[in-house]
Parts: C-alpha cells; structure tokens; sequence
C-alpha cells in the first residue's frame, strides 16, 4: 500500500501532502462534513413528522375517520357527427344512472328497500347488484341501475334526506338521432373489455366505459372520446359534498364533419328497404364518400341502451346478416361490371383498337365447351363500344383468351380491385383478381384456360366489394386517379375550430392512354344513352350519364336458360349498377349491389338513376325546367 | 485459507441494524397488502420475503470476494449493466408506459437498481485514483460526467426519472465529498443556473406542463395531487401513538396509491405514529452514520469513497422517498429502502449492505 496513504504515516505533520495526496485526515473532515447534512436533512423530516402528526394530528384524524377527501369523476362529451352540410347525426343524451355509495348508506338493506319502494324498482334485483360489488372498496360508488328514467330520478331527488348513500349521477349517452341511419358507417359504441382496457390507447379508461366498437366511433375512438375530467372534493358523514376543492374540467372530444350527404344516403336507404345489398356513391374529384348504405340495416341505439338476448338473437341470425357493412365487407362477382377492367387491358396491350371487330352468334365454342352470350339470339357484329354497350358477352370471352388471366389481373389490381380501398372503416375485405400463380397455390392445379372466359366478364374467382367498384368507376369517369376513399371531411375541436382536414389522397394514377380510355367512356355512354344500351331505359333525359350493368350469377352459368322467375329467391342472380354523372366531367360516381335483384338494368340502374337526379339536382347550375323534373322524379 | 481476523472484524453492528431495518420493512408491508387490500396483493408479503433470501444471498456474495476485486473489475461490472440497460430498452416488459423489467424466467430484473452500484463502484474507482486536496478540475470531471450520463441516459429513456435522478444525486454527492476546485465548483454552479431558463425556452408545451406539475403536485389534484393529500390525512392521522397493527383505514380504504411501494411510509406513520416514524427515522440515521464510520475507518480511498457511496444511495432514497410522501418534495418514483416491497430494491440495497460489510471487515488488511 502506498504509505502516504496510510492513516500512520501521515500523522499530524501534513509530510504525506507534498503530492495533494488525499490522507485519512482529510476524509475525516469531508466526513464530518457529509454526517452534518444528513443530520440537518433528517431533522427536516423530522420536523415535518411533528407537524403532520402532532400540530395538524388532530385535524388529519378527523378527515381520515370520514374518509371525506374523495375524487368525482368528471365526463368528457364525446365529438358529435355532422353530415357534410352541418347536419346533426350523432349527439349525446344525458342518462340517469342510480348508484349507491356503501360506506354511506349503511345500513344498506334498509336503504335499498327504501329506494326500492320509492322508485318501483326490484329491490332484489337491487340487491343483487350490491351483492356482485361486495369487496369492493366502499366509498366508490357501485352502480345500481344505469339510464333510470325521469320519474325514478324525481322519486329519488325527493326522497333524498331519506336515502343515504344513494346518488343519481348524470353521465351522457351515445345518441344516434335517425334510427338505424348510415348505421354501418357511424357504426355504435359498447363497454369496453379486458382486452382493450390493457391497450394503450385506453389507458384513461376504466370498466364500464363505453368506446366505439364499430365504423367511425372505432375508427374515430381517439378523436371522439375527449379527456375525463374530475373534481376532489370534501363530503361529511352521510356523503354530501361539502365543499369542492378542485376542479381539472373535462376535454370535450373533436367532432366530425362527415363527407356524407344527409339527403342522398337517406334516400339511397329508403330505395335499398326490403333488399340485401349496398349503395356507394363517392365525389370522383376526391374519393369523398357521398353514401354508403349497406342493407338491412340495425338500430345502433339499442347497442347503448341495453340490447335484450333475442334482440341481439336476431341480429346475429338473420340471414341477410344486418350487423355486416356490405358496401366494405361483402364479396361479389363483378360480373359484366368487370367487362371495363378487360376492355381497358384489351385497348393498352394493343389486342384491340377501336376498328377490331368481332360477330357474336350467340355463343363462342372454346375447347370441347360451348360458352353463352346472354343474348342467345346474339349480337351480330360488335365494336369495343357496342360491346360495352350491348355487353356482349362473346365479345370479351375472345377479348379475354387473347389477353390470357395474368394480363387482364394486372389491370384489374391497377384499377383497385384485389386489395383493400383505404377507407377508415375497420374489416374491408380485399376481394380476388385470380391468377394462374394464385390457383397452383391455392388449389394446387394449373389455371385451365377456359376459366380465363369466365373471369373476362366477371364471373369465375372474381370477387369484389361495392366500394371497390364504386372507387373504380370513379376512375373511369375523372381521367384515371384512383382516390382513397374518405367518410370525414374534417375534424372540427369542439368550439368549432377546424383540427384536420381532410385532402384528395390519390393513391394511384392509372396510367391509360388518353385515347383508350376515351373509348371505354363512349362505351359506358352508350350503355346508358343509347337505344340499345342495356341501361337504356335508366336514362336522364336533362343530364347524361355514363354506367355498366351486371348481372351476377350465383349458380352455374348452366342454369342461365330458364327464365327468371322460375328460380328461387335465393338463386337468383345479384344486379350491379356502377355509374358516374354527368357522362363528360363527372361530380357523382356511384355503385349499385341488389343480392338476387336479378338484372342489372332493371334492379340496379334505377336506383343509381335516382341517387344521380336527386345529387345532381342539387349540385348542377340548370335551367329551372330541368330542376322541376328532377324534382318530379 | 480464511484469515482469522476477517471474523474477529466482522461488522456485527452493521448486520443487527440492517435486520433491524428489514424487520420494520415487513411489519409496514404485512399491513400495507393485507387491510382491506385485494386478495391477490397477499402474496407480495411471502414474495418480500423471498426476495430477502436473495438479498441476503447477494449481501453475502457481495462481503465475501475482497473488494479490491471489485475496484480492479469495476469497468467490466459498468460496461455489464450498461449492456442491460441497453437490452431493457430493446427487450423489457411494458409496464403503465414504461419498459424498466427485463424478463427473467418468472421473476424481473429491474437493470436500473443495479445501475445505482455499478455507478457507485465505477465512480470510486475513478476518484480513488484522482481526487487531490485542491479538489478536482474541469478537465478531471469529464470522465466521471461521461460515466454518470450514459447510464442517466437510458434510464431517462426507459422512462424511469425518479430513478435516473437518484444515480445523478450519488454522482453528485460523491463528487462533492471528494471535492470540486473552488473556481470549477462556482462556474458550474452559475452554469447551471444560466442553462435553466434556456432550457427552458427550448422545452416544448406539454414537457413544461409536466415538470410544473413535478415540481408542484396541485397542478394535478387528480393524480399526484390527490395522492399528496392522502398521505398526508394517512401520516397526520396517525398522530404520537398510531391506529394500531392494521388498523390504518386510508390504507384499508385502498386511497393510498402504490402503497406497497413508494407509499409504504405513509402506511407505516399511520398504524405506529409518531413512535414508529421517529423509530424507523432512527435506525435509518444510525445505519447512515454507521456506513460513514467505515468510510472513516477504511485504510484506502477506494474504500472510503465507496462506502461514502453506497451511504449516500441509502440517504438520498430515504429522504426522497419520505420527502414526498410527507408533502415536501414532488411526486417521483423512489423506494424506500427495506421498506417498499420490489426484489430489485432489496437486492441492490443488500448488496450495498454487503459492500459496506466487506470494506468494514477489511479494514486491517490495508494498514
């Protein structure tokens, strides 16, 4: 060891500090040093102690026996939904709910029994409710029943001297004004579970809150729910405030401006009652979704208030599944929609032009198997044009073999189909754009080239959502850009204050030649406006407008000879309609799915007309003629 | 092969008033978890217990190697808990926002406690061989800085301030005992208040709002604010002679928060008064005093420093911890010490035990 360290060799004579060298001396003193602070920091504590216990002692005893420092929970409103004019869709009520306090009622038995007889409530039931809560610590208040009505709260308010520990506190429920309206897309709330209360996101949260389950008020939880407040406050011995000490206030939630238009989905509701199916109509300059209606529908205020178990029975089995947003969830055949898709890959690979031709007899012969038109007496000699006017079906079966399945996939997934749109709804199936890769996985078979007719017109492994025509037809009409669909325009803070915004997002920019597509969009013109177009009879006569009919086949195409109304309900096939308005600088696209409505033209197409004169009514500078007919309509 | 004097020197002194502080430990958290606290809180008695088996094998572990092994090897026990820190950050356990556990089997190992000690040992190691009567200068704080803010640093970011300012307060104190020039000292001092309102300025909205609130726990009558006034009505409640063995009721209540770990005090002050405050207060000072002792006995700087070190651990937490809950100082996370049910807490705290036993017993060896 070094000896001028040492505690010896140092001694009293300062030799061992010729280098500064630290001896034992000198700790010594830093020492004293370091036990003198401790001694003064404990002295404060001390100190402290005495004044807590001893001089305040007596008050403190006092407020511990009463427990009377106790924090009340403050609500935070949760955002409204507005519909893109302003209008109201979504608010809050306030509710009623009846809690006990235990430690104040005692003894408990008896003020239940009380309450019971001033409020006609079941005093067992009451009971019960009490019993479930045993073990819970006694001044947090334990809720009897929630949403009592106004009489019951009177009943209580008056009786109030003579019921301790019972408390009606006020707390805001989810309202949704019209019943069942855009159901699907506002979507509902519920109490919130063990799973999401170890989230994250819910980390303000407690059990029994309510946060949205569904749609928007999911999508939204976040924006909409605000920040609880809360208020410390002093209560005496029978827990009535006394005093409030503190006060955090609530943080409303943001409210929504929706890009929905109140007039135009409740119309599009109104014309969907009694059919299974879905009506989207979107802006094509911006994605904004006009309407979404998926039918039936469901009364999201019963998800609030308490369903009974043969409500929700009947939700769950009804077959045309009400709880399912068809527009977003549901996969159909495109059928002969589809036949835009292939026309557009036809005209870019060069397989046609607009002078190709092909004569339909009524059927085309591939391999051993005879394929159909569903014009049996068939179509004679069709240009790309007539084609989609007509919609033959020969036309696109040769279009089709020659572009083979992975050609026309392409396309179809440059188009939007085969994946998720975007939209801020939760579950969005991405549908199916096969291709000969995806069957050897799927099934472990090579693609057989007659499936490639079936998948030309739409029918086959196709599936599509109702959005994603709605999104595709939208493209067709504005030049090309594929837009992600939006539901809110903006997030507005609860005095009103825009917080977001929401702005065009395209997502893709089909890359078309001016001239190609040009020729698709006669075609889908002539569908409508000229005499032989299969939705002829859907026609404006004071706006034009530009669509595709669909009529997709829910059994084997073998079945197609016999008429219609021979089959059953069931296996009738779904009629689409997909259509933008007006026909050259379109403001309105819009995608019609009727399950088993049969034909396109004659369950669809009239519905989007409607849809289309009701919003272009509206939004289209017109001479005042062309208003009373819309008006008419 | 074991000298004889290393037994005729043990530290029994030392030993008796840590079973001492323990023993008062287990009294406070038997009530905290079992009036009126949720059946499954129970268990956390039986598990401090077994956390005190371990504490007491690292206590033992921590006397018995020389610890001169631990001066020539403190770089490498550093770099290991930097190593964890870096690996809690990457692999923790999500707790309430923040990630301070690593998983180990079923139990956790909270690396941040034991960055207090690589902290303490790493820091006397370097002032065993630097520190001067002048005090030390700039050039020579550099190092010891650098060594404090990388372990500061990941604990800040786990996030575990309470903790991370514990480790930046021994670093402090240590500092200070070996002494700082006079010129350094006062540049800074003035540094760091010029560094303030620039800081700041710099600090985005809400940073400020949460540091208002730390400073000032009103600000969140809510949370920290609430908390502040239960323990206050639980510790002045209790006046001179306590409610009695579990007769506490804020803790039966459930009002207290935490109050098996950071608010254990309060649960204490309650039951037992101002006798058990003033008692517990007692045998914290004489166990202080006593590690400050060895500090004075040890025949080497390495030695004293760190027993300084391990000393001023044990002081900052208790003064913290029982600041706070007695309203005197903002609402952070810290334990206290023997006191606060957490394995990590126990086993750092006997450890350093254990360090100060080793320096204490080892006294002749140097002379």
């Amino acid at each position: 060891m070094d000896p001028h360290r040492s505690h010896l060799a140092s001694g009293k004579s300062g030799r061992g500090n010729f280098l500064n060298t630290p001896d034992s001396e000198w700790f010594s003193q830093r020492l004293y040093g370091t036990m003198l602070v401790m001694a003064v920091a404990f002295t404060v504590l001390v100190v402290r102690l005495l004044h807590l216990q001893l001089i305040e002692g007596q008050e403190y005893r006092r407020l511990s026996e009463i427990n009377s420092i106790r924090l009340q929970s403050i609500d935070a409103p949760r955002g409204l939904m507005m519909d893109r004019n302003g209008r109201l869709l979504v608010d809050n009520r306030p509710a009623f709910d009846l809690k006990i306090v235990l430690k104040d009622a005692r003894p408990v038995k008896d003020t239940i029994a009380k309450l019971a007889r001033y409020t006609g409530l079941d005093r067992q039931e009451l009971l019960d409710k009490v019993a479930l809560a045993r073990g819970r610590s006694g001044i947090k208040p334990i809720l009897l029943k929630s949403d009592i009505g106004r009489d019951a709260m009177a009943a209580v308010e008056v009786h109030n001297w003579d019921l301790p520990g019972i408390v009606v506190q006020v707390s805001p429920k989810r309202h949704y004004l019209k019943k069942g309206f855009a159901a699907h897309v506002l979507g509902y709330m519920g109490e919130i579970n063990a799973s999401e209360l170890r989230k994250e996101r819910f980390r303000d949260l407690r059990p029994g809150d309510y946060v949205g389950k569904f749609g928007l008020e999911k999508t939204y939880e976040t924006i909409l729910r605000g920040k609880r407040g809360g208020r410390q406050v002093e209560v005496n011995a029978s827990g009535q405030v006394v005093r409030v000490l503190k006060t955090v206030p609530a943080r409303p939630g943001h409210n929504l401006v929706l890009t929905i238009d109140y007039d135009l989905q409740a119309l599009a509701e109104s014309l969907m009652e009694g059919k299974a199916g879905a009506v989207v109509a979107l802006d094509p300059r911006n994605g904004q979704v006009l309407a979404m209606a998926s039918s039936p529908a469901f009364d999201q205020n019963i998800f609030i208030s308490g369903m009974s178990r043969r409500q929700w029975k009947e939700l769950v089995a009804n077959p045309d599944h009400p709880l399912e947003n068809k527009a977003i969830q549901a996969e159909y055949p495109p059928a002969s929609t589809f036949k835009i898709v292939t026309a557009i890959a036809g005209l870019e690979e060069g397989v046609i032009d607009e002078t190709s031709t092909v004569n339909c007899p009524g059927h085309y012969r591939y391999g051993n198997r005879t394929y159909r038109c569903w014009r049996h007496a068939g179509h004679g000699e069709m240009d790309v044009i007539q084609a989609l006017a007509q919609s033959c079906d020969v036309f696109f079966y040769q279009l089709g073999q020659q572009l083979g399945v992975d050609r026309i996939a392409e396309y179809a997934r440059r188009l939007g189909l085969g994946k998720v749109s975007g939209i801020e709804l939760d579950h969005e199936s991405r549908g199916l754009i096969p291709t000969e890769a995806w069957k050897l996985r799927r099934f472990g078979q090579p693609w057989q080239k007659g499936e490639t007719l079936s998948v030309a017109i739409g029918q086959g492994f196709d599936l599509v959502t109702p959005l994603q025509m709605a999104v595709l037809i939208a493209a067709v009409g504005n030049g090309g850009r594929i837009y992600r669909p939006v539901l809110v325009d903006m997030i507005k803070s609860a005095e009103g204050t825009v917080v977001e915004r929401s702005r065009g997002q395209i997502v893709a920019n089909l890359d078309v030649s001016r001239k190609n597509l040009e020729l698709v969009r006669k075609g889908l013109w002539a569908v409508v406006n000229h005499p032989r177009g299969t939705a002829h009879a859907s026609r404006l006569d004071w706006v034009e407008f530009a669509g595709k009919t669909g009529t997709a086949q829910v059994v084997g195409r073998a079945d197609n000879g016999r008429a219609g109304r021979e089959l059953a309900d069931q296996y009738k096939p779904h009629a689409w309609f997909v259509a933008y308005a007006p026909a050259d600088d379109p403001v309105m696209a819009v995608a019609v799915m009727v399950e088993h409505g049969e034909h396109g033209s004659s369950a669809a197409a009239p519905i989007a007309r409607q849809l289309i004169a009701a919003r272009l009514a509206r939004e289209m500078p017109l001479p005042p003629k062309a208003y009373r007919e819309a008006g008419n309509d | 092969m074991i000298d004889r004097r290393l037994i005729q020197y043990f530290d029994w002194g030392l030993l008796g008033l840590t079973v001492l502080a323990g023993a008062l430990g287990l009294v406070a958290l038997y009530s905290a978890v079992n009036a009126g606290s949720p059946a499954t809180q129970k268990i956390l008695f039986t598990k401090q217990l077994i956390w005190y088996g371990a504490g007491a094998v690292a206590m033992v572990l921590s006397f018995l190697v020389d610890y001169k092994f631990f001066e020539r090897w403190g770089h490498l026990i550093y770099t290991g808990t930097i190593l964890l820190l870096v690996a809690v950050l990457i692999s923790g356990k999500y707790v309430a926002g923040s990630r301070r556990w690593l998983a180990l089997g079923p139990f956790s190992l909270q690396p941040s406690e034991l960055a207090k000690i690589a902290v303490i040992i790493i820091l006397a190691r370097y002032y065993a061989r630097t520190a001067t009567t002048d005090g030390l200068g700039f050039k020579e704080l550099l190092q010891p800085v650098a060594l404090t803010a990388v372990p500061f640093a990941l604990i800040v970011k786990q996030p575990d301030l309470g903790t991370a300012m514990v480790i930046a307060l021994i670093a402090a104190s240590m500092t200070v005992f070996v002494k700082i020039e006079r010129r350094c000292f006062f540049s800074l001092l003035a540094t760091g208040a010029m560094a303030v309102p620039l800081v700041w300025f710099l600090l985005k909205d809400y940073q400020k709002q949460r540091i208002l609130t730390f400073l000032d726990p009103d600000r969140d009558p809510l949370g920290a604010g609430y908390h502040i006034i239960q323990s206050k009505i639980a510790i002045g409640s209790g006046m001179i002679t306590g409610k009695g063995f579990l007769r506490g009721t804020q803790n039966t209540l459930e009002f207290l928060p935490e109050q098996h770990t950071d608010f254990i005090f309060s649960v204490l002050a309650e039951e037992w008064g101002l006798l058990g405050a003033v008692l517990l207060l007692g045998v914290f000072f004489m166990l202080l005093a006593w590690g400050l002792s060895i500090a004075h006995r040890s025949r080497d700087p390495f030695g004293t420093i760190l027993a300084v070190g391990v000393t001023v651990m044990i002081a900052w937490q208790v003064f913290i911890n029982i600041g706070m809950v007695m309203g005197l100082l903002p609402v952070v996370g810290v334990t206290l010490p023997f006191v606060s049910y957490g394995g990590s807490s126990i086993i750092t705290v006997m450890i350093g035990i254990g360090l100060l036993l080793n320096v204490s017993m080892r006294r002749f060896m140097y002379e």
